[in-house]
């Protein structure tokens, strides 16, 4: 008997856009669909919906017939900086004020390298916030607080 | 002569000390980000879109047309100097262009490239000019359901040109086009998809998904495995092509030009499919075809112009129709609607000085393309030595402070971060993300014109396929997925894709 081989990467693609398609169908039962000719708000999402499960279960069914290459490496390091960065700058921005936010966005986000030496990050960090401020702040005057309430005393 | 004062008005608009400047910043920005390998032209321009987003309307669209193709420009040098293609739309290049460089002839085979990208450049600028007017009038034509059948062809053709799985790229079309109807409904007011996140309410912002999607997407992806550049850099000298040089690239340049304007206007289409096609025939017509592989001219010389018509053509479809041909158009439609200019027919009349400004910045740019980038060869080389790991910090930095000066909505940052991550995922599970991008980017507008196509045609479906215009649309649509999925076809579009990568 021939043993099932999969493409393991098609396999969870399939199913990524099996359950995501499922996801908004059922949001969109929520939504009044309407009829062809007034389409609720619900109706041309819950058609796309529709189309994106059946695509993703062809690609499932499919992946089964071939074995394809591995996913190779995935860059943890690189997700648990470069992620964090934007999102700490959205959190902080308004609280700690522009410079600071900003300084500690890119030193989070200088650290997905395992080649960057700290020292290297804190010089690199300062420049950026250096020239992010002179040329954002007072060249093109975008009104961002440069140090919010966190950090005025 | 109704051309000549419409180019009139193009260049006093484009000539302006203002706008000469920014389409300055934006070949020399398109060119720096363009040398260095791993971020693409897409990623660039939708990580630089934010910062247009302080100027006039005009100067935005300037500079980010400059920035586009800058990074084409600066793309085929790196591809030359060191055998690695900037840009996609140059990995071709890089197979005889390096191979000169190899023979000392670096300095002839980066000339010839910005010579033949100057004359496509000319040339393709004024077939846009030709053509747009035309174009316009047919499209003011159109209808709802015009419009529908034609982002359908859109669509259709983006999925066709996808790398890897056509049934995947159609599912990232359904998935973008789904993602583009997260907001308010424009006919009941309803919230779809914000998950109770009034932010949201707006819909998901286009810049924050283009940067995750595209920028995050790729840093990460250069962050997955690092290894050290090595610089084989070979001497450039000799900037100037010999007479035989010039006899030789002379037809291939012709060719590549015509090839390219053709295929850029093919919405999907655009500067890679140019590349490829020139080579191809340059190769099939050579009288030595020996010499491919090895530093042909011709090899350099016709795909360089194709690329550079193809990505100076591809904006008549977004000028005239409002339909982004490609990725980097969908980021100039998103652009202006940040900017506040509904794209399509309307745009020529309506604001002439906006649409000829572009069309004249187009060629301005090209020219200072070829008169500032030969002498600063030397700076764009030492830029490669910028180790990678200090640039990740600073295109962070820049990211967020774009994303978040564009509504000052902290939630379009955690969106950036969502669709970083999202991004990345789908890449590691083999699907591209230039039909998601398409896909947003059309979903309300798809959406609106399926409705009013209905309501106007009392609930017939068949009014899509009883008007001529939409019928014939969605016949190329429905030929070109048959196409794709002939199997010969299919075989051939993958070898295609196989030399790209």
């Amino acid at each position: 008997m021939k043993s099932l081989t999969f493409d393991t990467t098609n396999a969870i693609c399939g199913a990524v856009f099996v359950a995501l398609g499922g996801f908004f169908v059922y949001e969109c039962l929520n939504l009044e669909l309407g009829t062809a000719l007034r389409m609720g708000p619900g109706y041309f999402p819950l058609v796309l919906a529709s189309v994106l499960v059946l695509l993703g279960a062809i690609i499932l069914v499919q992946s089964t017939r071939v074995e394809g290459e591995p996913m190779g490496p995935i860059a943890l390091r690189g997700m648990l900086f470069i992620l964090p960065a934007p999102v700490f700058f959205g959190l902080t921005v308004r609280g700690l004020g522009f410079v600071p936010s900003l300084f500690f966005t890119a030193l989070i986000a200088a650290f997905a390298s395992q080649r960057m030496k700290p020292l290297m990050a804190l010089a690199l960090a300062a420049g950026i916030t250096v020239f992010s401020v002179a040329v954002f702040s007072y060249a093109l005057g975008l009104p961002f607080e440069r140090f919010g309430p966190w950090v005025r005393f | 002569m109704d051309l000549v004062s419409n180019l009139a008005l193009g260049f006093s608009t484009a000539g302006s000390v203002e706008n000469l400047f920014f389409c300055l910043i934006g070949v020399l920005l398109g060119t720096l980000i363009g040398v260095l390998p791993g971020i693409g032209a897409t990623a660039t321009i939708a990580m630089l879109l934010p910062i247009t987003f302080q100027l006039e309307p005009v100067s935005s669209l300037i500079m980010l047309a400059g920035i586009y193709y800058g990074a084409q420009y600066g793309g085929s040098t790196t591809a030359i100097l060191i055998n690695m293609p900037g840009e996609s739309s140059s990995a071709v290049t890089a197979i005889d262009g390096y191979q000169m460089a190899r023979k000392g002839r670096a300095g002839a085979a980066l000339s010839i490239a910005a010579l033949g990208s100057f004359f496509a450049g000319s040339v393709s600028t004024f077939l846009v000019a030709i053509f747009a007017i035309p174009l316009t009038g047919i499209a003011l034509k159109f209808g709802a359901a015009e419009y529908f059948s034609l982002m359908i062809v859109g669509l259709v053709s983006s999925v066709a040109l996808a790398h890897g799985s056509i049934v995947k790229a159609l599912a990232m079309v359904a998935l973008g086009l789904l993602l583009g109807l997260v907001g308010t409904d424009i006919y009941t007011g309803t919230p779809r998809f914000t998950l109770g996140i009034r932010e949201y309410a707006d819909g998901l912002n286009f810049v924050a998904v283009a940067v995750g999607v595209f920028g995050i997407a790729e840093i990460l992806r250069n962050l997955e495995g690092e290894k050290t550049r090595t610089l084989l850099m070979a001497k450039v000298s000799g900037l100037w092509p010999t007479k035989d040089d010039f006899r030789r690239m002379f037809a291939p340049v012709l060719r590549g030009t015509a090839i390219g304007s053709a295929l850029g206007i093919l919405p999907g289409g655009g500067a890679i499919l140019a590349a490829f096609a020139s080579y191809t025939v340059e190769k099939r017509i050579s009288k030595t075809p020996e010499e491919f592989g090895h530093g042909a001219i011709a090899g350099v010389a016709g795909p360089e112009s194709a690329n550079n018509a193809g990505a100076q053509t591809s904006f008549i479809p977004l000028l005239t129709l409002g339909i982004p041909a490609n990725p980097v158009m969908a980021l100039m439609v998103g652009a202006m609607i940040i900017q506040g200019i509904v794209p399509g027919p309307n745009v020529a009349s309506e604001q002439p000085a906006l649409f000829w400004g572009i069309i004249a910045s187009m060629w301005i740019g090209n020219l200072m393309l070829v008169v500032l980038n030969l002498p600063l060869i030397g700076l764009w080389v030492k830029l490669l030595t910028i180790p990678y790991y200090v640039l990740f910090p600073i295109i962070m930095a820049f990211c967020s402070i774009g994303v978040y000066s564009v509504n000052s909505n902290v939630y379009d940052l955690y969106a950036v971060a969502f669709f970083g991550i999202a991004g990345y995922l789908l890449v590691k599970l083999r699907c591209e993300p230039a039909p998601l991008l398409l896909g947003f980017v059309l979903g309300p507008l798809l959406e609106e014109n399926l409705r009013r196509a209905m309501i106007l045609s009392r609930g017939d479906p068949t009014t899509f396929v009883t008007r001529p215009i939409s019928a014939i649309l969605l016949a190329i649509a429905a030929i070109v997925l048959v196409v794709v999925f002939l199997p010969s076809i299919k075989a051939k579009r993958e070898e295609v894709f196989q030399e790209e990568d």
